[in-house]
C-alpha cells in the first residue's frame, strides 16, 4: 500500500506516457491497414481518408471502446489475488504496455506482421502467470479470446462472400448494372450506418450516461441508417455514365457509385478499429488509473474516467498525423486491385465483424478480421489474384508475438519490481 | 518500413497483363499484311524491315509471356485454375510465333508469290488475322468476368464471342483449302522445292486462325468451371 501511496503520481504519469506511446504506435501503423483498403480503392483521397480516420478513430474509442477496454483491464486477469499486493498489478500492466510497444517497435523494424492485440494479451497473460501465479490468469477467459482471434476472419470472410455474390446478382450481373448500383448502393449505406449504430447503442454508451432501452436503440439506429441513406443519395445524384471509360472496362460508372459506398464503409471501419484497437493501449492504463486513484483498492466496480478513453483516442490521432499518413499511402498504393465494390464488400464485412467484438468486449485484430474479408471476396471468384503465403504468415506472428510479448512483460515487470520496491 | 499483411496480400493480376499479351500478339500478326504486300512488291529491303519489326514484336510478347509467369507463383489464389490460364497465355503466345516463323522462312528463302495466287492468299491472310482479332475481342471480357466471379450474363457474352471466333476459324480452313487447290494446279509450272516451302507457308497462315481458336477455347474452359 505504500510503495502505491509513495510513488502513485510517478506511476500515473508512466502509465500514462506508456499508454499514450502505444496508442500512438496503433495510429501509426495500425490505422493503415483499417484505411488502406479505402485509400487503395481510389475512392478515397489520402487527404479525405486521414479526415476520416482522424474523426472516426476518435468517435470509435471514445463512444464504443469501453467494452473491450474493460477486458483488458480485468477480464484476463483474477485481480482478486491481488488485493494484498496491488502494486503488483500496477507493475505489471506497465510492463505490459512497455512490453507490447517495445515489440511492436522491434516487429516494425523487421517489417514482421504483427497484430498489437496479440502483443499486449501476450503480455497481460505473461506477467501474471510467471510475475504472480498461474491461477491469477482467467484462463477460460483468455481461451474465449483466442478462439474470437479464429473466428473472427472466418465470420468476417463469410459476411464478405455473402455481401459481394449480393453485389454480383443485383447489380453486377444485370442489364442495367449503372440503374441497378444507384438503386441498391443507398441500401448498402442504409446498412452500413444502421448497423454500426445499432451495435454501438445497444453494447455502448453506458459511460457517457446514456441508458437506451432496446427500441429506442433500434428506432435511432434507423434514423441514423436514413440519414447516411439521405446523404448517399445526395452525392451519388451527380454521377452520370462515361461512356468512354465503359468502353475499356464496362463496369467503370458503376464502380463509382459504388466509390460513395466505399466513403460510408470507410467511415464504419475507422469507427470500428477505434472502438476495438483503442482497448490495447487504455486498457492497461485504466487499470493502473484504477488503482492509484483508489489509494491502493483493487477496485472492480470502479467506473472508468472517460479521459482515459480520451487520451486513448488522443495518442491515434496523434499517431496518424505523424506518421500514419505516409503508411496509408504506402499501402493505398500497394492495392491498386481493389475496386469499390470489392473493397466495400471486404470493409465492410470485416467493419461490422470487428464492431460487433467490441460490443461483445472481445479484443481481436482488425487487420487479420480485414484480410479474412478479402478472402472471402476471393473465394466469390471476384479478387483477380490473392498471395495466399500471408495466412500462413498471420499463424507464425501469433505463434511468436505471444510468447515475445510474455517474456518482454516479464522482464519489464521484474525491472519495475527492483525499481520501485 | 511497412509491415502490412493488407499489402501484402495483394498479388499483381494477371488478367490485365495476359490480355495485354494477346493485343501485342496480334499487333505482331498483323505486321504480316504489310509484309506480304512488300514481297509482292519485291522490294526486300522494306520486307527486311517489317521482318524486323515483327522479330521485335514477338521478343516483346515473349518476354511479357515470362514477366506474367514469374509473376505467378502457386501460392498465389485466382478465381480460375492457374494451369489452364498458363495454357491460354501459351496460345496467345503460339500467334506471335508463327507470324514471326512466317516472315522468317519467307525472307530467308527470298520466296515470291506465283502471279495467279497473289490476291487470294492475302485474302486468306485476312481471315486468318480476323480469327485472331476476334480472340483478342473476347479475351477484352476478361477483366468483367472476374468482376462478376465468371457468372451470368458476361460469360454469355463471351460464350457468343467465342462461338463467332469458331465460325472465322472455320472459314478460313475452308480458304485454305480453295488456296492449297488453286496452288495444285500450279504445281507443274513451279519449281518443287518453292512448292513445298509454299505449301508450309499456307499451313502457318492456316495455323493462325487455329491458334486463336485454342485460346478461344481456353477461355471457355475458364468459364465452364
Amino acid at each position: 500500500m505504500d510503495i502505491i501511496a509513495h510513488y502513485g503520481s510517478i506511476m500515473l504519469i508512466l502509465a500514462c506516457l506508456f499508454g499514450f506511446f502505444m496508442a500512438w504506435g496503433v495510429g501509426a501503423n495500425d490505422v493503415a491497414n483499417a484505411m488502406g483498403t479505402s485509400v487503395g480503392s481510389k475512392a478515397l483521397t489520402l487527404k479525405q481518408a486521414i479526415i476520416i480516420a482522424i474523426l472516426f478513430e476518435f468517435a470509435g474509442a471514445y463512444l464504443a471502446g469501453g467494452a473491450v477496454t474493460q477486458t483488458i483491464r480485468k477480464g484476463i486477469i483474477d485481480a482478486d489475488l491481488l488485493s494484498q499486493s496491488p502494486e503488483f498489478l500496477v507493475f505489471g500492466m506497465m510492463a505490459s504496455l512497455l512490453a507490447a510497444g517495445t515489440w511492436l517497435l522491434i516487429a516494425t523494424h523487421f517489417g514482421w506482421p504483427v497484430s498489437t492485440t496479440h502483443s499486449i494479451v501476450g503480455a497481460i497473460v505473461g506477467f501474471a502467470a510467471v510475475g504472480i501465479s498461474v491461477d491469477a490468469v482467467h484462463w477460460g477467459k483468455v481461451g474465449t479470446i483466442v478462439m474470437s482471434w479464429v473466428v473472427s476472419p472466418i465470420t468476417a470472410g463469410i459476411i464478405s462472400y455473402a455481401l459481394y455474390r449480393s453485389v454480383q446478382a443485383l447489380v453486377l450481373d444485370t442489364d442495367k448494372p449503372f440503374e441497378n448500383a444507384k438503386r441498391y448502393v443507398p441500401l448498402y449505406i442504409f446498412l452500413v450506418g444502421f448497423v454500426v449504430a445499432m451495435v454501438t447503442l445497444t453494447k455502448g454508451l453506458k459511460h457517457i450516461g446514456l441508458h437506451l432501452s432496446w427500441g429506442e436503440s433500434a428506432t435511432i439506429s434507423v434514423a441514423l441508417g436514413a440519414l447516411s441513406m439521405a446523404i448517399g443519395i445526395v452525392m451519388q445524384r451527380r454521377i452520370k455514365i462515361d461512356a468512354n471509360a465503359d468502353k475499356d472496362y464496362h463496369f467503370s460508372s458503376v464502380e463509382k457509385v459504388f466509390g460513395v459506398l466505399m466513403l460510408f464503409t470507410a467511415c464504419a471501419m475507422a469507427f470500428a478499429h477505434g472502438s476495438n484497437d483503442v482497448a490495447n493501449a487504455v486498457g492497461p492504463l485504466a487499470a493502473v488509473v484504477g488503482i492509484v486513484n483508489s489509494a491502493g483498492e483493487v477496485a472492480q466496480k470502479s467506473v472508468m474516467p472517460s479521459w482515459i478513453l480520451l487520451l486513448g483516442g488522443g495518442g491515434i490521432v496523434a499517431g496518424l498525423v505523424m506518421y500514419g499518413h505516409k503508411v496509408i499511402a504506402t499501402v493505398g498504393n500497394n492495392i491498386t486491385e481493389l475496386t469499390p465494390s470489392r473493397g466495400f464488400a471486404a470493409t465492410l464485412a470485416a467493419a461490422t465483424t470487428v464492431v460487433v467484438a467490441s460490443g461483445t468486449g472481445l479484443p481481436i485484430s482488425t487487420t487479420h478480421t480485414l484480410v479474412g474479408a478479402v478472402l472471402g471476396v476471393g473465394l466469390a471468384r471476384g479478387m483477380a489474384a490473392l498471395n495466399l503465403k500471408v495466412v500462413s504468415t498471420i499463424f507464425i506472428s501469433w505463434l511468436i508475438t505471444l510468447p515475445a510479448g510474455a517474456i518482454l512483460s516479464i522482464i519489464f515487470f521484474y525491472i519495475f519490481k527492483a525499481v520501485f520496491i | 518500413m511497412v509491415n502490412s499483411p493488407i499489402m501484402q496480400m495483394f498479388a499483381r493480376s494477371p488478367f490485365q497483363p495476359i490480355q495485354e499479351h494477346i493485343i501485342k500478339a496480334q499487333a505482331c500478326a498483323v505486321e504480316l499484311k504489310a509484309f506480304l504486300k512488300a514481297v509482292c512488291d519485291d522490294d526486300w529491303e522494306k520486307a527486311e524491315k517489317v521482318q524486323k519489326k515483327i522479330s521485335g514484336l514477338e521478343q516483346d510478347a515473349d518476354n511479357m509471356k515470362h514477366d506474367i509467369r514469374q509473376n505467378l507463383p502457386s501460392s498465389i489464389f485466382l478465381p480460375v485454375p492457374r494451369a489452364d490460364l498458363l495454357e491460354l497465355l501459351r496460345m496467345q503466345d503460339k500467334i506471335a510465333n508463327i507470324a514471326k516463323n512466317i516472315s522468317d522462312l519467307i525472307l530467308s528463302r527470298h520466296m515470291t508469290l506465283p502471279e495467279p495466287m497473289r490476291e487470294s492468299v492475302c485474302n486468306f491472310l485476312d481471315l486468318a488475322l480476323d480469327t485472331s482479332q476476334q480472340a483478342v475481342k473476347a479475351m477484352g471480357e476478361l477483366d468483367e468476368l472476374v468482376t462478376v466471379g465468371f457468372r451470368g450474363r458476361e460469360v454469355q457474352l463471351v460464350e457468343r464471342l467465342i462461338k463467332e471466333l469458331d465460325r472465322l476459324e472455320h472459314e478460313t480452313d475452308q480458304q485454305e483449302r480453295q488456296v492449297r487447290a488453286q496452288l495444285f494446279s500450279l504445281e507443274s509450272e513451279l519449281n518443287p522445292v518453292d512448292v513445298m516451302f509454299l505449301y508450309r507457308i499456307l499451313e502457318w497462315i492456316g495455323d493462325l486462325s487455329n491458334r486463336a481458336q485454342q485460346v478461344g477455347s481456353r477461355l471457355q474452359i475458364l468459364l465452364a468451371r
